[in-house]
């Protein structure tokens, strides 16, 4: 399994990333490698086994329906880069 | 008398008590070490002197007014993974430098509301994400036993501060081996509990099914106290486990003798340093002699694909928690494209460093359309798998013991340019996380000048046996016995 630019660029994409030549280049090399390494998986039989996403036998752990204090919101909102009139400012997301 | 930043927890908890020292004492001991070894080592990113002298103030008026409480006013030093209310949190990222959090870390406000003294925040690969320190965004730090070393990771920074003595114990997280290999790599005690034992709330998240929090101390009593104060079921943290806390400390000393200790051939391989090798074979020998049963018949199987399972799930899990980081709630914020987009990208694109990029790309990568099946569901297959290799070792045995590393520490910058050669070093411990189970690492001697850990594996939930074994290993060196030539 060999990754291509095309496929480097294809990722970085979905993840957002915006990746210099270089890294474009030592990346492609170097997920190439880690991606072969992967097929040790191949030789574990897994014919029926169901997946595993964590290790505790704990599923849909409820909290009580109550109304509690929050953080206040000058302060959620005091590491934010640009705010205005208590909301996060973003760019406009449709062009 | 041993110097003051030699102490354990427990010895300064006696002189505390005794009013033979204050926590103000401890405490400007630990500042003046850390101003005097900070240039060589490197291990803090911060250092909240003005917090740690209020906070022993305030212990010492408690402790004249007789209170007894074991880690009241001792100095701790916690990983930068670990959200502090009012003190900056960079988790080793330039997209968290300026990040001061507004909620505090379910472990640390315990520790804290314990009467704990926080005398900084500790260095770390970036995110977590290393076995050497080297990833952090702004500088490596030095292991205490050879400068020229790097000191584990990711939590490297909290392991030195223990080993050098510029704090009496720390915190740190364990994803793959974040606690145990740097522990092994300087010398000190550090254990990873069973997932779901100590809270993630506050814990910057790497991979939410893996990741766990800890403590690195110069013993094993020292380890048991702060599972005491760290340990209990969290609504924060819907996976922390209903489970109760026992005291950690009773039966500490209760030995090895009649249990059975299980030794995986796959983790003596022939590649393993013969220094490490004879190292753990006098441990194990000394585990004999003491009454336990040693039988290097086990087999793990699986243990070859551990680290595939690992490098698929924790990035895939990392390449959706990172996402949060956009530029626009928090954190470092590129603001100069032409687009949202080309924000965001560039955000992402200079503000997380190499090995972050990697991980997200692989992640991404395990995740995507077509390629799910054959990666990410595979890998949660063969965790079903690793786990059940597990269970079934421990019917027959108490206690899973062997080597945290295949080597003692190597050198700054040998390992950088090579990927799969640093994710190598984790072949020992990261099996622990995937299948969620306690592991630890005490000290078992030296190669060379360079410490050598043993790591020791519980069933889930059993803390104690894995204490009770690490106890009965400790007689044979303890942090005091050898202490870093700095």
């Amino acid at each position: 399994m060999a990754l291509d630019r095309e496929e480097v660029l294809h990722i970085a994409k979905l993840a957002r990333l915006d990746l210099t030549e270089d890294e474009i280049a030592t990346f492609s090399a170097q997920l190439s490698e880690i991606l072969n390494h992967f097929d040790v998986l191949r030789t574990v039989d897994t014919e029926g086994v169901e997946p595993t996403a964590h290790t505790l036998p704990l599923h849909d752990v409820y909290a009580e329906d109550e109304a509690r204090p929050s953080m206040a919101q000058a302060d959620v909102l005091a590491m934010a880069p640009v705010t205005e009139e208590g909301y996060l400012r973003v760019r406009a997301v449709l062009e | 008398m041993p110097e003051l930043h030699e102490l354990t927890i427990r010895e300064c908890a006696a002189l505390l008590q005794r009013r033979e020292v204050s926590s103000r004492d401890l405490t400007q001991n630990a500042l003046a070490r850390i101003e005097a070894l900070e240039p060589k080592l490197r291990a803090f990113l911060t250092v909240t002197s003005e917090l740690a002298l209020a906070q022993a103030d305030a212990a010492d008026m408690l402790l004249r007014a007789g209170d007894r409480r074991e880690l009241l006013g001792v100095p701790v030093a916690i990983k930068d993974v670990l959200i502090t209310k009012g003190v900056r949190t960079t988790c080793g990222s330039k997209m968290l430098e300026e990040f001061v959090p507004p909620y505090e870390a379910t472990v640390v406000r315990r520790l804290f509301e314990a009467g704990a003294v926080m005398v900084g925040k500790t260095n770390m690969d970036e995110f977590a994400m290393g076995s050497s320190t080297e990833n952090s965004a702004y500088h490596p730090t030095h292991n205490p036993w050879d400068l020229t070393r790097v000191p584990g990771g990711s939590s490297g920074g909290s392991a030195v501060a223990v080993a050098a003595g510029e704090a009496t114990y720390a915190l740190g997280s364990d994803t793959g081996g974040s606690i145990r290999q740097p522990a092994a790599l300087c010398g000190v005690v550090g254990m990873k509990p069973t997932y779901g034992r100590v809270s993630r709330y506050g814990l910057v998240a790497f991979a939410s099914s893996l990741d766990q929090v800890g403590p690195f101390t110069r013993d094993v009593h020292d380890c048991a106290l702060v599972l005491n104060a760290i340990c209990g079921h969290d609504a924060c943290d819907s996976t922390s486990a209903p489970v109760d806390v026992p005291d950690f400390t009773e039966g500490l000393d209760r030995g090895v003798k009649g249990m059975r200790i299980g030794v995986p051939r796959e983790y003596l391989p022939d590649t393993l340093d013969a220094g490490v090798r004879a190292r753990i074979d006098e441990a194990l020998r000394a585990l004999e002699t003491q009454g336990a049963t040693v039988d290097f018949d086990l087999t793990l199987p699986s243990t070859e694909a551990a680290l595939a399972v690992y490098y698929i799930i924790a990035p895939s899990e990392a390449s959706a928690n990172l996402a949060r980081y956009d530029g626009v709630k928090y954190g470092f914020s590129y603001r100069r494209g032409e687009s949202m987009w080309e924000d965001m990208e560039k955000t992402r694109g200079l503000g997380f460093g190499a090995e972050v990029k990697r991980r997200i790309m692989i992640g991404t990568y395990a995740l995507s359309s077509g390629y799910y099946d054959a990666y990410y569901l595979k890998a949660q297959k063969v965790r079903t798998v690793i786990r059940r290799e597990f269970d079934a070792a421990f019917e027959k045995y108490d206690a899973i013991v062997g080597p945290v590393t295949p080597t003692p520490a190597f050198k700054i910058g040998e390992k950088t340019g090579d990927p799969m050669e640093m994710y190598l070093n984790d072949v020992f411990t990261l099996p622990v996380n995937i299948a969620g189970l306690p592991g630890i690492s005490v000290p078992a001697g030296f190669v060379e000048g360079l410490p050598v850990g043993l790591q020791i594996i519980g069933k889930p939930f059993d803390e104690a046996t894995v204490l009770r074994v690490a106890k009965a290993c400790e007689g044979m060196q303890s942090w005091r016995a050898a202490r870093p030539p700095l």
